[in-house]
């Protein structure tokens, strides 16, 4: 198990600390409702360094970029982000991953912990461009700031003006004394905030300065735990749980982030072409429980009669909306918003209503 | 870490406070209650019926994880507490007196004597 540079600062406030992906991380610190909570009403700060980063640099740095990737890179310019994923040759996804424009031969792409060793393969195998790529995922320590005043606490600790930054934009600032801190407005949350990365060495020193100038805004470490039950009830996607290898982007929703851009040849274009004309048999929706009882990963989704149309991917009870809320797969034809289904909970099956989301609209 | 005298305890992290001679309260343990986090659900659809111990009776549910609950001693599940339906966080604000989860009538009162006593329970979690 790796630990993150701020490992020591978790045991210390208390954090109940779980292998996760490789790294030893905190889950829970006061207790995920509450932790939910703050983050929601106020300001919260997650150690997600666990994420991996990878530089893509180098005159064929874009043309790397635009082959594996969903999305259209080349709309990015100096300072603005990208969610995207990078689809697998058959049909599903290799990682869903950010991708940061430094400049136009300097790329910074942000991905899941758990597929750092995956996804540098999967660069590697298909840089027929010769594009430099570097692996700085050990090198890199991340913070995300999240909450309705977690931007007032960030302007504290820079000289540069970051409050009426946009939407998945970001900059490199003077940081708590740090040069070169990468501040990106982004988020896994839905409350606001911003992430921020900078090196190993900084952590402390970060962390301390963020905690002090966070003070006055009742600023809480965050566990894991609230960080699922935040992205939840956004309706965002978990790799791993929500889509997969097996999952295409089209099937999961995320047609907004697969560009069929002329002249952008890119892996499983066609198929993802032929999807999106198409149609895809299942798709990844959100629903409620109307009766008690709580989904979780692989329930069945059932029909009135019992039999199985689909599968949950991801459940927890909502903190913020005080109901049971999840995400599956189901055939195509039941998926619009109001139709009845059933969650199979422990040889029952409990009625649900697929929703739109995202379920917590603010 | 909590752990009260005058109870009795289980592997599974439940304990019994004797409340005649053949009816036992039961809940989870402040030690349970803490590694669990937030419960946001419990169930218990056995009220009325005879189990025997180690069957389970009911479940819990935390944010991430959803736990069987098990019979500790044999007998009839008298009562469910309904605090628990609308307010299953009692149990993480008082794990010992108002969380308590069911009342069993005892088909055995000798299987008490197989119980962990409260040092042999703080031995199990090393408290």
């Amino acid at each position: 198990m790796k630990n993150t540079a701020l490992i020591n600062f978790h045991k210390e406030l208390g954090g109940k600390i779980v292998p996760f992906a490789g790294f030893n991380m905190p889950v829970q610190f006061e207790g995920v409702n509450i932790e939910h909570e703050t983050v929601r009403k106020g300001v919260g700060v997650f150690d997600v360094s666990h994420m991996g980063e990878i530089w893509i640099k180098g005159p064929k740095a874009l043309d790397l970029i635009q082959y594996v990737s969903s999305n259209d890179a080349s709309k990015l310019f100096d300072g603005k982000v990208q969610y995207a994923c990078f689809p697998n040759g058959k049909g599903g996804i290799v990682d869903d991953f950010l991708v940061y424009r430094i400049d136009a031969e300097t790329y910074l792409l942000v991905i899941n912990a758990s597929n750092i060793q995956k996804d540098l393969a999967w660069l590697q195998t298909n840089n027929k461009f010769g594009a430099e790529i570097y692996d700085a995922s050990d090198e890199i320590s991340q913070l995300a700031i999240q909450g309705p005043l977690a931007m007032q606490v960030v302007q504290k600790l820079t000289d540069t003006a970051v409050e009426d930054m946009k939407y998945y934009s970001f900059q490199k600032v003077n940081f708590a004394g740090v040069k070169d801190v990468i501040l990106s407005i982004t988020g896994y949350t839905g409350s606001g905030g911003c992430e921020i990365y900078f090196a190993n060495e900084d952590a402390a020193t970060i962390w301390k300065a963020v905690f002090e100038a966070g003070q006055e805004f009742g600023i809480k470490p965050i566990g894991l735990a609230a960080r699922d039950t935040l992205r939840l009830e956004m309706g965002f996607c978990l790799y791993g749980n929500d889509i997969d290898d097996t999952t295409s982007p089209i099937e999961a929703g995320l047609g907004w982030i697969t560009k069929f851009t002329e002249g952008k040849d890119f892996i499983d274009k066609d198929f993802l072409l032929k999807q999106k004309n198409e149609g895809v048999s299942r798709r990844l929706v959100g629903f409620e429980l109307v009766e008690k009882g709580i989904p979780r990963k692989d329930y069945k989704i059932c029909d009135v009669a019992g039999n199985q149309i689909g599968i949950v991917t991801s459940g927890t009870m909502s903190p913020s909306l005080k109901i049971p809320i999840g995400m599956g797969y189901v055939n195509n034809d039941l998926a619009k918003a109001d139709t009845e289904i059933f969650i199979e909970v422990r040889n029952k099956l409990l009625k649900a209503k697929i929703v739109k989301t995202p379920f917590y609209k603010g | 870490m909590t752990v009260k005298d005058k109870l009795k305890y289980t592997k599974d992290h439940e304990w019994l406070r004797v409340e005649s001679d053949d009816v036992v309260v039961v809940g989870i343990t402040e030690y349970a209650q803490s590694e669990l986090g937030d419960i946001v659900f419990v169930e218990v659809e056995t009220e009325g019926e005879e189990l025997e111990a180690g069957e389970v009776f009911g479940s819990i549910e935390a944010v991430k994880t959803v736990s069987d609950m098990y019979m500790p001693v044999s007998g009839q599940v008298l009562e469910f507490n309904e605090v628990l339906t609308t307010a299953p966080e009692t149990i993480n604000q008082d794990a010992y007196e108002a969380g308590w989860i069911i009342k069993i009538k005892m088909s055995d009162p000798q299987e008490l004597n197989e119980l962990l006593t409260p040092e042999k329970y703080k031995e199990l979690i090393g408290a």
